[in-house]
C-alpha cells in the first residue's frame, strides 16, 4: 500500500479516456462502478470541453454484484453503440471491474456488434494513467493500420521524388498539458521545412484517420510518454523512423529542424536562418542580467522536464539546482539529463517527497506542475506550470505553445515573470532600506496580494524572526550578536538566507561560536565566487 | 435498465407521478462527502483505503487542492496487496502508523472503505478495532464505507455519522434535549444555535461536532433534528439508541426554516409568542432578500438532475418562495421518511425521478427546454454549450445555503447564470 495524499496521474482507464475523448468516431464502454463517473468532469471543467467525453460507464452498485454485472456491461455495450453509433468502440474496466473479472473482451466479442472493437487490458494495480493513455493508443493503432501493415521483413520503398515528405504528428491528447498549441506550433515548422502532415493523432483523428498511419514517411512523437509505444510499433511494422527530439527551447527546436530535415531529406538550413524566436534576444538583454545564476528546480513528467531543464540552463542562464519525474517509466532519461547539471535525479510520485526536497533545495523558482504550485505557494517560492497534471488554468485562452519557436517564446515569459523583473531587482537592492522599498515589497506586477505576510515589518525584525526559526533547528548553532543580526537584516531578503547559512557554516567550520559583524562579511569573503 | 411510472399511494403525499430509472448514473460515490466531513471535524483525518482511481477522486472533486496537506489521504491497494489480505492488514498498520506518526494533532483517525476494498473484502472494521487498541487513548479508529457500489454521493456522509453513533456516550438523564445531525457550514451552525437559545432551548448539541473529543450524549429523551435530507441509516442508528427522530421540512427558504424550527420548538413545547419572536426578524430579513431575486426567477422553469438528495426541498424552496416552475425532479433516492414534510409541498406539474439514465434523462431534459437545469460538473459545460443555462449542483452542497440568512443566497445560486445569460452578448 502506497500513502496518497495528492497524486500526479490517475488510473491507467483514465488515460485511456484520454484517448478517447481526443479522438473522433470512437466510444469507450468502461466497466466502473458508481462513482468512477467523476472523471468526466476533469474534461468539462479543467478542459472546458464543450461535450461529454465519449464514455459509458456501467455504474454498477452492490446490488448488480449478486446478480449478472457481465449482462449489465453487456446491456450498456449494446445501448452505447445504438445511441452514438461511433465507428469503434474501446472497451476496458476501472479498477473494482478488474477485481470482479468480467471479462470485458470476452463480451464484447460475443456481443454480435459490427462496429469493430477493441479490447483494452488496464491494470490498475500496477500501472499508471500516462501507461493507460500509451497502451490505449497503441492498441488502437494497432487495430486500425494493423491490417495496412506490409509483410515482415519488407524494406520500405524510398518516397518517390515527385511526392512531398509526409509525416504524423503522434502523441497529443485530451487533458494534454497545451497540446493543442504545440500541434498548431509544430505543423507550421513542418510546413515551412516542406514536409506535409499526414496524420495527427490521436488528437482529432479518427479509426479511418488511424488506419492511414502507414502511408507517412516518418513520425514526429511529441510526448514520448503517450506516443512512445505505438511509434516503436510503427517503426517495426512499417519501416517508419521517428523523431527523438522534442522542440521545447530555442536549441531543441533547431536540433529538432535538423532531425526532421534529415528524415524527411530536405534543407533545414532556409527555416534555421528565418528563425524567428525572441528568447535568445530578450535574454541577452540587459534586463535579463538578473536572472543569471536563478536557483531553480524543475519537476513533472519527463518530457517537460527535461526540456524545460534544457531552456532554464541554457536559455535563461538559470541554474537547475533540482530536476525531477514522477514518471517512473522515463527515469534513465532524467537521469542522464541530471548528471548534465551535476543534481541528483528525483523520480517519485509521492508528493511529500517532492515537497521535501524542494524545501532542502531551497530554489528562488519552481517549475513543476499544479502540485508543485501549491509546494512553492506554501513556501513562498515563485512558481511556474510546465506539466501535467494540469489545472484550469493551464487552458489558456490565447495561442500558448511551449513547443518551436513561438512555445520558446512562451517559456520565456512562463520562467521570468513569476520573478522581480531585473530593474525592479536592481532597485530593491540600491533602496532596501526604503521605507517603500522594504522586504515585503512585492513584485509590483503580482499585485498586493503577493505581499509576504509573514514577514516581519523591518528588516531587522525579519533577521531576528530569521534567526529565530533557525534555532529551533539546531541548539548548538553559533550565537549572532545584536550587531551582526541587524547586518543580517541589510542584506537583501532573497539572499538572506543563504546569507544566514554561509556565515554559519563559515562559523561552525571555524568553532567561532559568536558571529559579529567581521564574521559577516568575513564569511561573504570567504564565499564569494 | 427498467423503466417504470408509477402513481404514489402514501397518503398525505401528493399526487406526482415517479420515474423509476436504471441505467448510468452520473454521481459521485460516498468517497467525496470527506470533503466536507474533513473541513466539519477538525481532529479527524479520514483514511480512504482504496485504488488509485479514489486518491484522484478526491483530488478531482475538491475540485482546486486548496489545503497543501489535508486530513485526508489514500492508501492505495497495490497488485502484492491483492495477493494476500494478511499482508494487506500489515501494510494498512503500516500505513497508519506512518500518517499518525506524522499527524500528531489527530484524535479520530476514520478508516473509509472503497469499492476495492469491499470486493476484496478487506474487513476494515476489524482493522479498525486492532487499530484502536493500538492507539488508545491517543486516537480513536472507526471505520466506514464510502465506495460507490453502496453509497452514492452524500450518504458517504450518512455512513459516517452512523458510524459515530455508537461513540456517543449515553445521556445521563431522560429529560428532553436536541440533537441537531448533518453537517452544516460552521456560520450557518452558529446562526441556528442562536435561534435555538432565543427560543430557550439550552440543551442543544450538534452531531458531527467540530471536535471528536467533544461528542454529544444521547438517550431515550434525545429529540433527533435532522439538518440534511440525506441522514437515514443515522436517524435509524440514533432510534436504536432511544433517540426520537422529529419530523420536519428542511431548512431551505423562510418557509424551510421556519417549519424546522417549529419541530423542535413544538417539541420543546416554545410557547407561540415566544417561537415568533425568536424568528419574526430572520424570517424578514429572509423574504425582503429572496424578494431581491423574484423578478429574475419568478416563472423560470427548472429540471434537477439527482446528485446529492437534496433536490426534493430545494425544489420545493425553488417553487414557494421564488416562484420557478419545477419540471422533473430528480433524487438518486427518494427517502419518504425523511421527506414526509416536503413532499406534500412540491407543486402539481413536476415529475418525481428516482434513480438515474444518464442518456433518457438527457432525452427528456432536451425534450424540456427548461430555463435553468441542476446537474453535476460532468454535465454542465456540455449543456452550455447547447444552450442551456446551468447551475452546478455540488455548490448547493459546499456552500452555506441553509437558515433565514442564507436564503437569499440560495436563490442567488440560481439568479446569477440566468443573469449572466441575460447579460452575455458574445
Amino acid at each position: 500500500m502506497q500513502l496518497a495524499v495528492w497524486t500526479y496521474e490517475g488510473p491507467p482507464h483514465v488515460g485511456a479516456m484520454r484517448i478517447a475523448a481526443a479522438m473522433r468516431d470512437v466510444h469507450l464502454v468502461l466497466h466502473a462502478p458508481q462513482g468512477d463517473t467523476y472523471a468526466d468532469l476533469l474534461f468539462t471543467m479543467i478542459e472546458r470541453r464543450a461535450t461529454r467525453p465519449p464514455v459509458t460507464y456501467t455504474t454498477f452498485q452492490a446490488r448488480d454484484l449478486g446478480g449478472d454485472t457481465a449482462k449489465l456491461f453487456r446491456d450498456a455495450l449494446i445501448e452505447a453503440n445504438d445511441r452514438f453509433r461511433p465507428a469503434a468502440i474501446l472497451v476496458g474496466a476501472s479498477c473494482t471491474a478488474e477485481l470482479i473479472q468480467d471479462d470485458p473482451q470476452g463480451l464484447a466479442r460475443t456481443a454480435g456488434l459490427e462496429v469493430p472493437v477493441v479490447p483494452l487490458e488496464l491494470p490498475s494495480y500496477a500501472k499508471k494513467e500516462n501507461w493507460g493513455a500509451a497502451e490505449t493508443f497503441y492498441r488502437v493503432v494497432r487495430a486500425f493500420a494493423g491490417p495496412h501493415a506490409p509483410p515482415p521483413g519488407t524494406v520500405r520503398p524510398p518516397r518517390p521524388s515527385d511526392r512531398p515528405p509526409r509525416a504524423n504528428i503522434l502523441g497529443p491528447t485530451a487533458l494534454g498539458f497545451r497540446h493543442r498549441d504545440d500541434v498548431a506550433e509544430i505543423r507550421r515548422l513542418l510546413a515551412r521545412l516542406g514536409v506535409e502532415v499526414n496524420v495527427v493523432a490521436p488528437l482529432g483523428a479518427s479509426p479511418a484517420d488511424i488506419a492511414r498511419l502507414g502511408e507517412a514517411d516518418f513520425n514526429v512523437v511529441l510526448y514520448p510518454e503517450i506516443a512512445g509505444t505505438a511509434a516503436s510499433w510503427l517503426a517495426r511494422s512499417f519501416g517508419q523512423k521517428a523523431t527523438r527530439t522534442v522542440p521545447i527551447g530555442v536549441g531543441a527546436t533547431r536540433d529538432f529542424v535538423r532531425e526532421v530535415a534529415e528524415l524527411a531529406g530536405v534543407d533545414p538550413s532556409p527555416v534555421l536562418e528565418e528563425e524567428d524566436s525572441r528568447l535568445p534576444w530578450y535574454s541577452r538583454s540587459v534586463d535579463s542580467t538578473y536572472l543569471t545564476g536563478k536557483r531553480v528546480f524543475v519537476f513533472g513528467d519527463a518530457t517537460h522536464a527535461i526540456g524545460c531543464a534544457r531552456v532554464a540552463a541554457e536559455e535563461l542562464g538559470f541554474t537547475v539546482v533540482g530536476l525531477g519525474t514522477y514518471a517512473r517509466e522515463f527515469a534513465r532519461d532524467v537521469r542522464e539529463a541530471a548528471a548534465r547539471y551535476g543534481v541528483d535525479p528525483l523520480v517519485t510520485d509521492d508528493y511529500l517527497e517532492v515537497e521535501a526536497k524542494i524545501a532542502e533545495a531551497a530554489p528562488e523558482l519552481v517549475l513543476g506542475t499544479q502540485m508543485e504550485r501549491h509546494i512553492a505557494k506554501k513556501h513562498r517560492i515563485p512558481c511556474a506550470v510546465i506539466s501535467a497534471p494540469v489545472h484550469v488554468q493551464d487552458f489558456p485562452a490565447r495561442y500558448s505553445p511551449v513547443m518551436g519557436f513561438e512555445g520558446a517564446n512562451v517559456l520565456f515569459d512562463t520562467f521570468v515573470h513569476p520573478l522581480m523583473m531585473g530593474l525592479e531587482e536592481h532597485l530593491l537592492a540600491m533602496f532596501r532600506e526604503d521605507f517603500e522599498f522594504h522586504d515585503e515589497a512585492a513584485p509590483s506586477h503580482l499585485g498586493a496580494t503577493a505581499t509576504v505576510a509573514a514577514a516581519a515589518s523591518s528588516p531587522a525584525a525579519a533577521a531576528v524572526a530569521l534567526l529565530r526559526s533557525r534555532r529551533s533547528e539546531a541548539s548548538d548553532a553559533p550565537v549572532w550578536t545584536p550587531e551582526a543580526t541587524k547586518e543580517l537584516g541589510k542584506v537583501p531578503f532573497f539572499v538572506r538566507a543563504k546569507a544566514r547559512r554561509n556565515t554559519e557554516r563559515y562559523a561552525a567550520e571555524r568553532g567561532i561560536r559568536t558571529i559579529t559583524v567581521e564574521t559577516l562579511y568575513d564569511a561573504k569573503a570567504h564565499f564569494a565566487r | 435498465m427498467s423503466l417504470a411510472v408509477t402513481p404514489r399511494a402514501t397518503p398525505g403525499c401528493t399526487d406526482l407521478p415517479v420515474l423509476r430509472e436504471r441505467g448510468q448514473r452520473e454521481v459521485f460515490c460516498g468517497l467525496t462527502g470527506i470533503v466536507w466531513l474533513h473541513r466539519k471535524i477538525q481532529d479527524a483525518f479520514f483514511l480512504i483505503v482504496g485504488s488509485r482511481t479514489c486518491a484522484h477522486l478526491m483530488q478531482s472533486a475538491a475540485g482546486v487542492m486548496i489545503f497543501a496537506e489535508p486530513r485526508f489521504a489514500t492508501a492505495i491497494i497495490e497488485e502484492r496487496d491483492l495477493a494476500g489480505l494478511a499482508d494487506a492488514n500489515a501494510e494498512l498498520d503500516r500505513v497508519v502508523e506512518r500518517l499518525l506518526a506524522r499527524r500528531p494533532d489527530i484524535r479520530l483517525l476514520f478508516l473509509v472503505g472503497s469499492c476495492p476494498s469491499e470486493v476484496i473484502k478487506l474487513d476494515l472494521k476489524r482493522a479498525a478495532a486492532r487499530l484502536d487498541t493500538r492507539f488508545a487513548p491517543r486516537v480513536r479508529v472507526l471505520n466506514y464505507s464510502g465506495s460507490g457500489i453502496e453509497t452514492t454521493f452524500t450518504q458517504g456522509e450518512d455512513a459516517c455519522l452512523a458510524a459515530l453513533v455508537p461513540e456517543l456516550p449515553e445521556a445521563e438523564d431522560r429529560s428532553p434535549r436536541l440533537l441537531v445531525v448533518g453537517v452544516l457550514p460552521d456560520v450557518v451552525e452558529d446562526q441556528m444555535l442562536r435561534l435555538f437559545a432565543a427560543m430557550g432551548l439550552d440543551r442543544v448539541a450538534v452531531l458531527p461536532p467540530r471536535r471528536s473529543t467533544a461528542l454529544p450524549a444521547v438517550g431515550p429523551g434525545t429529540l433527533v433534528l435532522l439538518a440534511q435530507p440525506w441522514l437515514g441509516e443515522t436517524a435509524r442508528a440514533l432510534e436504536a439508541r432511544g433517540c426520537r427522530h422529529l419530523p420536519a421540512p428542511f431548512p431551505l427558504g423562510a418557509e424551510g426554516t421556519t417549519g424546522w424550527l417549529r419541530a423542535a420548538a413544538d417539541a420543546f413545547d416554545v410557547s407561540p409568542s415566544r417561537f415568533r419572536e425568536a424568528t419574526a426578524l430572520g424570517i424578514a430579513r429572509a423574504e425582503k432578500a429572496v424578494a431581491a431575486h423574484r423578478p429574475v426567477l419568478e416563472g423560470k422553469s427548472v429540471f434537477l438532475f439527482p446528485d446529492s438528495q437534496i433536490e426534493v426541498p430545494l425544489a420545493r424552496f425553488l417553487a414557494r418562495e421564488c416562484g420557478m416552475r419545477p419540471l422533473e425532479i430528480g433524487t438518486p433516492y427518494l427517502h419518504r421518511g425523511l421527506l414526509e414534510k416536503e413532499l406534500p409541498l412540491l407543486p402539481d406539474g413536476a415529475v418525481l425521478s428516482e434513480g438515474q439514465h444518464v442518456d433518457r434523462q438527457l432525452d427528456r431534459l432536451r425534450a424540456a427546454r427548461p430555463d435553468i437545469t441542476v446537474c453535476g460538473l460532468g454535465l454542465a459545460n456540455p449543456l452550455e454549450a447547447e444552450g442551456f443555462t446551468t447551475k452546478w449542483s455540488i455548490e448547493l452542497v459546499f456552500t452555506p445555503i441553509q437558515g433565514y440568512d442564507q436564503a437569499a443566497d440560495l436563490a442567488g445560486l440560481f439568479a446569477r447564470p440566468l443573469d449572466r445569460a441575460r447579460r452575455l452578448r458574445v
